[in-house]
């Protein structure tokens, strides 16, 4: 490949991602647009059963990542801190992880594993079987109908279920360090209250909100860019999921910079 | 009714599967489109409600520049149409009732008995009037198709598309369809374009076939000259299908007096 050749690839890779990128902010923009029909009691109804696709049926998949990231955490933290004699700060320390990073990261990546690759493989699935296509001659908006209600559904979801993996995360520390590491019960949760800041939940909540509108609009734009039939729809999913987890990461960091 | 002006479309890998097309379609008439596979068959019909736009040429649907139409002006045209997927294309999470109901809830401001009661007796007309609660999986590839049909037709569209509407269906089924289709087109003045591989349902319906062909219109002509027709791609279509000349005028003949008989 030529210097010239190697160039222009890049330079339209460069566009490709730019116009990729333009595409699903088109999506976000417009399923965020569309959520003044939120109200309609069609809309609301659609919206309760994607929050229960979300949250509800996520819920025992969340539980244990949840429990043992805590255990983990406790454990590895608690060994450490044992050395300076410190174990009875291990509730501080899974607390003010839990709530700042793990809480939102951990929720987002298992949504995004989870409800985000069911929602790409769905959508896709209905642009192969045209579906999409009919309902744009009914001229009924794809993104108003699908995307909005996953998207608002997600939206509340992800933050209750960031809160839902803290507090389980930190009840998991508390049963490896009481277990493991000898540090009694209330010696555990006061130090973990004393460490559990506003801001850190504010913050965690707020990734995880943005974190529900990542992982509709990657999920969902993959959907929607499938083609060629069932390995088409594989692609879209497999996609959506790898955009998902780096975009998580991603975006994650640069809140934690905004705010700290 | 519906007009293509000089019609190309390519797509990638440089494929022309249009090129410089131009026909017109009546107000009322069943307009069949055949050929073999890949020859544009179900591009045209895309191209006609702007699921697809032409590289050059222009659709019209009467004054209506379809190709060139967006936001509330397409939105407009694409309410006089109905269209029949080749899959149907019902939202699989919906049941039938609901799937027919849709456009109707989505796009008009009736009160839910008036869509009760345009919604079964569209189910009514297609002959599923029982099925309203079925789920679509838990239905034949047939009463599948019946039920998009209800759907396409519940808005009462002054134009109807239907993308291959007896594929993979048996036979006598077809032949249902077919009468649907007839039935609807005489019953209530529905312009209808038919894309099919079937001659025998083409030959029964239609009031002008057109065959396409290397992506131009080979002929276009009323069924009774279609089976005389010496064109050697028409002649090919109509020998794989063992479609005689005298057998198969016969044929769409007898069914033609049938549903004169029957509208009578």
């Amino acid at each position: 490949m030529t210097p010239r050749n190697a160039v222009q690839r890049i330079g339209q890779w460069f566009i490709s991602v730019i116009a990729e990128t333009g595409r699903a902010a088109a999506i976000c923009i417009g399923a965020i647009a569309a959520m003044r029909h939120a109200h309609e009691p069609r809309m609301r109804r659609e919206i309760v059963r994607q929050m229960h696709v979300c949250a509800v049926k996520s819920l025992p998949v969340v539980s244990v990542v949840a429990f043992f990231i805590g255990m983990i955490l406790a454990l590895q933290i608690g060994i450490e801190l044992r050395t300076y004699n410190q174990e009875a700060l291990t509730g501080a320390a899974v607390m003010a992880s839990m709530l700042r990073e793990m809480g939102p990261f951990m929720a987002g990546l298992v949504l995004a594993a989870s409800v985000g690759a069911a929602m790409a493989a769905q959508v896709g699935t209905m642009m192969v079987n045209e579906e999409i296509a009919a309902l744009e001659i009914m001229d009924i908006d794809p993104v108003r109908f699908l995307v909005m209600p996953r998207m608002a559904a997600m939206a509340l979801a992800v933050p209750m279920m960031s809160f839902y993996t803290c507090a389980l995360g930190v009840l998991g520390g508390a049963v490896v360090s009481h277990t493991q590491l000898a540090v009694p019960w209330v010696s555990y949760f006061r130090n973990a209250m004393d460490f559990a800041s506003t801001k850190a939940l504010y913050v965690g909540l707020f990734k995880a909100f943005l974190f529900g509108f990542v992982i509709v609009t990657v999920s969902c734009y993959e959907g929607f860019r499938t083609e060629h039939g069932a390995v088409g729809v594989g692609m879209a999913t497999r996609r959506s999921v790898v955009s998902n987890f780096l975009l998580i990461l991603v975006v994650g960091y640069f809140v934690t910079r905004l705010f700290y | 009714m519906i007009r293509f002006e000089n019609v190309s479309k390519t797509f990638g890998g440089g494929k022309r599967v249009l090129d410089g097309v131009s026909y017109e379609i009546e107000r009322g008439e069943i307009f069949t489109i055949v050929g073999p596979s890949g020859t544009g068959k179900s591009v045209s019909l895309k191209h006609m409600i702007r699921l697809l736009t032409p590289d050059s040429g222009r659709v019209w649907v009467e004054r209506d520049c379809v190709s060139e139409a967006s936001g509330r002006d397409l939105s407009r045209i694409r309410s006089r149409f109905g269209y029949l997927f080749q899959s149907a294309a019902l939202l699989a999470w919906m049941d039938v009732y609901d799937n027919v109901a849709l456009p109707l809830r989505e796009k008009t401001s009736l009160t839910e008995g008036e869509i009760e009661r345009k919604v079964l007796a569209a189910l009514e007309a297609v002959g599923l009037g029982g099925e309203g609660a079925a789920m679509p999986a838990d239905l034949s590839g047939g009463m599948q198709k019946r039920a998009g049909l209800a759907r396409a037709i519940v808005t009462e569209p002054e134009i109807v598309l239907y993308d291959e509407p007896t594929s993979g269906l048996d036979p006598v089924t077809s032949r249902r369809i077919d009468e649907l289709i007839s039935d609807l087109s005489s019953r209530l003045g529905i312009t209808s374009v038919v894309v099919t591989h079937d001659l025998h349902s083409a030959l029964s319906i239609s009031t002008r076939i057109a065959m396409l062909g290397g992506g131009k219109v080979l002929s276009i002509e009323p069924p009774e000259s279609f089976i005389h027709s010496p064109l050697p791609q028409a002649r090919a279509f109509l020998d794989a299908q063992y479609i005689t000349r005298r057998g198969a005028w016969e044929n769409a003949g007898r069914e033609a007096a049938h549903r004169e008989a029957k509208n009578q």
